[in-house]
């Protein structure tokens, strides 16, 4: 049998074969590029036929294989799993399910301390580097039901415990668009995949911002839902009155539609409520006009870089240009938010974290004389330095004599802040501001200080504490070419309007590659 | 709040870990420098403000008491360190 390019050279003449060269470049052009539109396209090209789940996944696991060199988003890429699933997927759809599905077909990635039944999780830590879940988190099943397909598990920092991706116990995830930078995290690996297009979508989790500030760091969009609107069941748990999984896209309409697939009560997650409504896509529309938007006075202060604060400024303008309100208003106690969610969420990760005792799952230490001993090896050995200082943290400010202090305290401060908050949206509908004081910062410089790096994070955990919903979406670049996010923060369950706003927010503006800088 | 190499041997001890030396000392430094930071919070009057656990109010769920998952051990079992007759192995606890 001969080969398409032998024949060529012998039946056809020298400009003919041009031509076909020519019309091979551009299909092969065109084939690269699938990986380059959203999910929402890619699902509607294989409900069209024009490509196939399977053509889909392969692409997309090309674009790893060229890419993950140098970014080094993933920990597993599952790849023949997502083969079999992608074909799995494509006979359904040629049977006529998943018809009320956008996203059927569509690669996506998942962090990796979210449970996938037969495939390795990890939370980036050495204490699980051989942990295979028995059992699928619920966010994963919902995966299945809606006909995505998962690509693999992503970086993170170890346990979500950072703001950078660089506490991993495995490897360090790159900024697409700066190698030398970090991508933000702790859902760094889920960020930086959705940007360099070696997935089209991910599922990261916010505890304090790690969805909302490395979606910021690589310029894609990242949603924190309202505490209880996605069900925590199979999330590896690192403060369990403060996490919440929630999708990371290139644009808003993906996350909405993410978004929708993924909520939903659970009866194995009782403090997941049952959504009023869960149609996000449809709130997707450009008038805004009668809005009514707040920034707090102080977020535009003291620590913020002035290439943030003027990308966040014109922002507000566009808002004001298409009809919404905008007005700056007092909201003091957010100063407050991150002492009292340090104090909160390390408490919590202590207690959370005492279960990894070497006996039931994860590493177990060699050589141990008796259980004291084992559980002290084990733990010494399998958790990384920011593991081990906020379990310490926790234990302090659980300890005797110093729970009224501390964590009593900081109970307290975040009730204020939650009322502070409810003050607010009686006057607007939304909250516009930075996610983060500063663009992606250098890689090494931030673990040497972590009181620093935890001060960075004063955007995003009192909307945590307060348990609302947040988006962060890409709003410019500073002078070296970083991208900018800004994020608006809702009222409880009110995902639908910062969607809508950032809809509309996103029509001004077109989505900017990476690549493209 | 002065953190004393001492506290940082207790709350170690909590969390059931040991520190070398150098981490000890790191220790000192950091958890110094971040609960000194937390007491920051004591700027903010908290007078009769009650300790809020959950940002919204949450009720019980109750549910039948009924079984509803399968016999697991094999599949619970799989991710054991060490394993022997269905159960977890650890070193003797009673003499």
């Amino acid at each position: 049998m001969m080969g398409r390019g032998e024949k060529m050279e012998i039946t056809i003449k020298p400009e003919m074969a041009k031509k076909i060269e020519i019309a091979d470049k551009i299909e092969r052009a065109k084939k690269t590029q699938i990986t380059q539109i959203t999910a929402c396209e890619l699902g509607k090209l294989i409900k069209e036929r024009k490509i196939s789940a399977v053509e889909a996944m392969e692409e997309q696991l090309a674009a790893i294989k060229k890419r993950e060199t140098d970014y080094q988003c993933y920990l597993t890429v599952a790849e023949e799993e997502a083969l079999e699933e992608a074909k799995r997927v494509q006979a359904g759809i040629d049977s006529g399910m998943y018809a009320d599905s956008p996203l059927a077909g569509v690669p996506i990635a998942v962090k990796d301390n979210i449970c996938t039944k037969g495939i390795r999780t990890t939370c980036a830590s050495k204490m699980l580097e051989n942990f295979i879940p028995p059992y699928d988190a619920t966010v994963i099943r919902r995966l299945k039901e809606a006909g995505m397909v998962m690509i693999g598990k992503v970086n993170m920092d170890e346990f979500a415990m950072g703001s950078t991706t660089e506490t991993s116990y495995f490897k360090q995830t790159k900024n697409p668009w700066d190698i030398t930078r970090v991508p933000g995290g702790s859902s760094g690996g889920a960020a930086a995949a959705v940007a360099a297009e070696e997935a089209f979508l991910a599922l990261g989790s916010d505890t304090g911002g790690s969805i909302r500030q490395p979606s910021s760091f690589c310029g894609v969009t990242g949603l924190k839902p309202t505490y209880g609107t996605v069900s925590r069941y199979g999330l590896i748990a690192y403060a369990s009155s403060l996490d919440q999984i929630g999708p990371i896209g290139r644009d808003v309409t993906d996350c909405a539609a993410l978004l929708e697939a993924i909520a939903g009560s659970d009866p194995y997650d009782s403090t997941c409520v049952a959504s009023k409504t869960s149609a996000y896509r449809g709130a997707l529309g450009n008038d805004i006009s009668g809005m009514r938007i707040g920034i707090p006075n102080g977020y535009l202060s003291e620590g913020l870089e002035e290439a943030v604060k003027e990308k966040i400024l014109k922002a507000s303008e566009v808002f004001e240009q298409k009809g919404a309100k905008v007005e700056f208003f007092d909201l003091p106690a957010f100063t407050y938010a991150i002492p009292a969610y340090y104090v909160i969420a390390s408490a919590e990760a202590s207690s959370n974290l005492s279960r990894f005792d070497g006996v039931k799952y994860g590493y177990r230490t060699p050589e141990f004389e008796n259980l004291k001993e084992l559980y002290e090896k084990t733990r010494s050995e399998g958790f990384g330095d920011e593991v081990k200082r906020r379990m310490m943290i926790g234990a302090f400010v659980l300890s005797s004599g110093y729970y009224d202090a501390y964590y009593n305290k900081a109970l307290k401060v975040k009730a204020v802040i939650k009322k502070a908050f409810d003050q607010a949206f009686s006057n607007y509908d939304m909250i516009l501001g930075p996610t983060a004081p500063t663009t992606a910062p250098k890689l090494g410089e931030s673990l040497v200080d972590p009181l620093k790096m935890y001060l960075g994070d004063i955007y995003t955990v009192s909307v945590n504490l307060a348990g609302l919903p947040a988006i962060s979406l890409p709003c410019g670049e500073d002078g070296n070419g970083m991208p900018v996010g800004m994020q608006l923060i809702g009222k409880p369950f009110g995902e639908k309007i910062i969607l809508q706003a950032a809809y509309s927010f996103e029509q001004t503006r077109g989505y900017k590659r990476p690549f493209d800088r | 709040m002065i953190i004393t190499g001492e506290t940082i041997d207790y709350v170690a001890a909590l969390a059931k870990i040991q520190l070398s030396e150098e981490e000890r000392l790191r220790a000192k430094k950091d958890l110094g420098e971040i609960i000194g930071y937390m007491e920051r919070m004591n700027e903010l009057d908290t007078t009769d403000v009650e300790p809020m656990s959950h940002a919204f109010p949450l009720s019980n769920v109750f549910r039948e008491d009924e079984i509803t998952n399968g016999d697991e051990r094999e599949a619970m079992l799989l991710n054991a360190p060490n394993q022997k007759d269905g159960y977890f192995v650890v070193p003797k606890t009673v003499e």
